[in-house]
């Protein structure tokens, strides 16, 4: 067997989960209450529900999730800006499939692909290059939607669609980054934290170090955590221990990717293609040097120049009664929202939270709306 | 947030910076751009078809190999 | 087939015609099987037995139309068979409405053709009536196939959600997401060497083996859109019980596993073609299950879960020991990178 299957060995994840239950249970004696650990990746939001952890941590350790969805995130005027470019005549709007349901203050990618715009899903902008090349007589304009993870993949798409000479080809960069984000977080006076569990895929190209202002300015434990249920019961373990011992350092768990560094190609490319500006996020308000814009040396592959889209006026669009600005920043969770589960469904979403079927608010519904009434099998 | 998969590498086609993955027998071209040398065998994580970073077996088996001695081996209760 | 030096259907393909007639005996009736179809008569004339029958439609759209494991011609034949079989029916006839987009290949049309004969010889169906209609291009994408099958009820089957009790095993024929693997891999550049085709396949000869031997069964359903998850959330709403599934038993191939963690997918919400679930008395589960597997479309059959009282939800017992709540399925899966 591979190491690599090891981690979802279901023995030993067994036997971890009930080291991880009783180190939990001494924690919150020790503290008077369940330990309180936010995650700040839909992807660990969404393994952890798959895993069924909360059911099993029930008054011991509450997990919660914060804004770990570039989906969710986007805010509506950025979405409202696409909704105009895919309006443009002779666009294709390309991407990721996330991102074609979530409302902006009007209209979504979907309900404009629904009345007649040219709207295409790709795996990845590589595919959306190639769709460019074949089809010459389209301005494909691909959007740009991610964090740290995804920055350098769009950045490598540009550079390989320059070199190519690809003429049709452009982005609209919607970028955005992870630390101001959990700075945002962490400086809520309001949020009592105890720890928190770091994105294993963003740390994978900013590196270990990125996260070292959360001891340094916060003083809180921090885990870079994988996504195999080892992994994630190792981050929980290792947040637990912490607070025992009364550390708090940020720790690397996901060795086998993440380096002290990250992954210096990938930092380059970003750092070439893109610089920091400051932003909207849904939900948390203006950051700054939060987002990532072109660099004016790829104007001629900027759709906000390439197509003169004006800046769709900032919303202060919010539906009343939705908590996603609470749920984001880990102060509720989702039952805790009025419009949860009745008005507010993954069919007929509200707020961002519930949108992306990595939503903190989507993955409670599918997974842990109620509880059970009979025993396991 | 940023899905990501491991993938082995099964084919590498340097001259356009792509390789060909295998994920439990799914194939697909991706790039790798983003990464140094890429050798088949090697195994990689995969964004939005890009290899983003190598994986590391031996800090795996390493890591692995801890958890089960002390999860296989020590007296119930004792913690770390 | 080549008419008039053209290899594409035109327009004029649907106006009633000469090039309709062409088509009709050039193609179809050179294709499907049928006395009664040959007559050409505006409508079907057959006899019926005595008992009771079942009638099913379903419009059959997919993109893309040809996929590994099958067409869209193959699973409009499936499909209608299957939705008679898991309703305790034997299929017998079958219509078979085609609207094609101008300019559509004939050589793909009539390979499309060809695997709905190949389908109906293997579930033992006629298709005695048809239409055909075509569209201007760009007016829908390639083809679109409506069937609609009626079979005769098996004597003294009774399913139904009113028969599901407390106890009941929930058991299915094999390892699921498949076909819907198979589809989204063909439309979005995956490569499988030839390791993930999809499941469809008719599954009327199963299911009469099974009801043949099993007297036992409450309810089958067939699991395709929406997966497995959907479908048992369906049931438990329909009956006001829970059901408890297993994680651990559900079979999923290795290949289907790795293609749904590329995509983002979860296999228990991807469409299948050739599964069904079966609800069982306890008593005669182990026996359905040595049934299915001792035919070929249920050689890795097994019992994934069983129902409890509750509220019409539906529980996976995960790995790690933990609960979590499946649910319909909201939104068609898409590729995703978060």
């Amino acid at each position: 067997m591979s190491p690599l299957d090891r981690f979802c060995d279901t023995e030993l994840s067994r036997k971890l989960m009930g080291r991880v239950a009783a180190l939990a249970d001494e924690v919150a004696e020790r503290l008077g209450r369940p330990a309180v650990f936010i995650e700040v990746c839909g992807t660990h939001t969404v393994a952890i529900s798959r895993l069924g952890l909360r059911s099993l941590l029930a008054g011991r350790v509450e997990l919660r999730s914060g804004p770990g969805c570039p989906v969710c995130v986007t805010d509506h005027q950025e979405i409202d800006m696409m909704v105009n470019l895919a309006r443009l005549a002779g666009v294709t709007l390309g991407t990721f499939g996330d991102m074609l349901r979530v409302p902006g203050s009007r209209s979504s990618l979907e309900r404009e692909r629904a009345g007649g715009a040219d709207v295409r899903i790709f795996y990845s902008p590589l595919d959306a290059v190639a769709f460019a090349e074949a089809n010459p007589e389209r301005e494909v304009v691909f959007l740009g939607i991610g964090f740290e993870t995804t920055a350098p993949v769009v950045a490598s798409t540009l550079t390989r669609a320059r070199a190519k000479g690809v003429k049709n080809f452009s982005i609209f960069s919607a970028h955005k980054l992870i630390p101001p984000a959990i700075r945002a977080v962490l400086s809520d006076p309001v949020l009592k934290l105890d720890g928190l569990i770091l994105p294993g895929h963003v740390s994978a190209i900013t590196g270990r170090r990125a996260f070292d202002f959360i001891v340094k300015e916060y003083g809180l434990p921090s885990v870079i955590s994988g996504f195999e249920p080892m992994d994630i019961l190792i981050a929980l373990h290792e947040l637990l221990l912490q607070l025992l011992r009364g550390e708090a350092r940020v720790v690397n768990k996901y060795t086998r990717v993440v380096r002290e560094e990250g992954n210096l190609d990938a930092r380059k490319r970003i750092a070439e293609c893109f610089e920091e500006v400051d932003v909207p996020w849904r939900g948390l308000g203006v950051i700054p040097e939060s987002g990532l814009s072109l660099r004016e040396t790829f104007r001629d592959f900027d759709a906000r120049f390439k197509l003169n889209i004006e800046p769709a006026p900032p919303t202060s669009h919010y539906p009343p009664g939705c908590a996603c600005k609470e749920i984001l920043r880990g102060k509720l969770l989702p039952p805790e929202c009025r419009l949860f589960s009745n008005v507010c469904t993954p069919v007929h979403p509200v707020g961002p939270c519930m949108v992306s079927s990595e939503g903190a608010c989507a993955a409670y519904y599918r997974f842990e709306r109620f509880s059970p009434v009979g025993g396991g099998i | 947030m940023c899905l990501g998969i491991v993938g082995k590498v099964i084919k590498v086609t340097a001259a356009d910076e792509t390789a060909i993955i295998d994920v439990h027998g799914a194939r697909r071209e991706i790039s790798i751009a983003l990464l140094g040398q890429v050798k088949v065998g090697d195994y990689v994580l995969v964004h939005a078809g890009f290899a983003i970073e190598k994986i590391d077996l031996k800090e795996a088996e390493q890591m692995v190999k801890m958890w089960e001695e002390q999860l296989n081996d020590v007296t119930p209760g004792q913690v770390l | 087939m080549k008419e008039n030096g053209r290899d594409i259907v035109l327009l004029a393909h649907g106006d009633g015609g000469a090039l309709t007639h062409e088509l009709i005996n050039n193609l179809f009736l050179c294709h499907f099987e049928s006395n009664i179809l040959k007559t050409l008569t505006d409508a079907a004339v057959f006899s019926i037995n005595e008992g009771r029958m079942a009638i099913t439609t379903d419009s059959f759209v997919v993109d893309p139309p040809f996929f590994p494991g099958g067409d869209v011609g193959k699973l409009a034949v499936c499909g209608t068979v299957n939705d008679l079989a898991v309703s305790g029916a034997r299929p017998v006839y079958l219509t078979a409405s085609f609207i094609l987009e101008e300019g559509l290949p004939l050589a793909d049309l009539e390979s499309i053709v060809q695997s709905m004969a190949g389908a109906c010889g293997v579930a033992g169906v006629e298709i005695v009536t048809g239409d055909t209609k075509v569209v201007e291009k760009g007016h829908l994408d390639k083809i679109f196939i409506n069937t609609t099958g009626v079979g005769y009820i098996f004597p003294g089957v009774d399913l139904g959600y009113h028969r599901i009790k407390p106890g009941d095993k929930v058991l299915v024929n094999g390892s699921l997401g498949q076909h819907g693997i198979a589809v989204l891999c063909k439309r979005y550049g995956f490569d499988f060497a030839g390791q993930v085709m999809s499941d469809c396949a008719p599954l009327n000869g199963i299911i009469s083996l099974l009801l043949k031997e099993i007297r036992g069964i409450k309810i089958m359903r067939d699991l395709t859109r929406g997966g497995l998850a959907t479908t048992a959330k369906e049931i438990a709403s329909a009956c006001g019980l829970d059901i408890w599934l297993d994680e651990n038993c559900i079979p999923v191939d290795a290949g289907v596993k790795g293609a749904a963690e590329m995509l983002g997918l979860d296999p228990l919400y991807l469409a299948n073609e050739g599964k069904f679930m079966v609800i069982v008395t306890p008593e005669e589960a182990e026996k359905a299950v040595a049934v299915m597997q001792g035919h070929e479309l249920g050689r890795d059959a097994r019992i994934i879960g069983e129902v409890k009282p509750g509220k019409g939800n539906v529980y996976l017992s995960t790995s790690l020991g933990g609960t979590k709540l499946l649910d319909l399925m909201a939104g068609s899966p898409l590729p995703r990178i978060c």
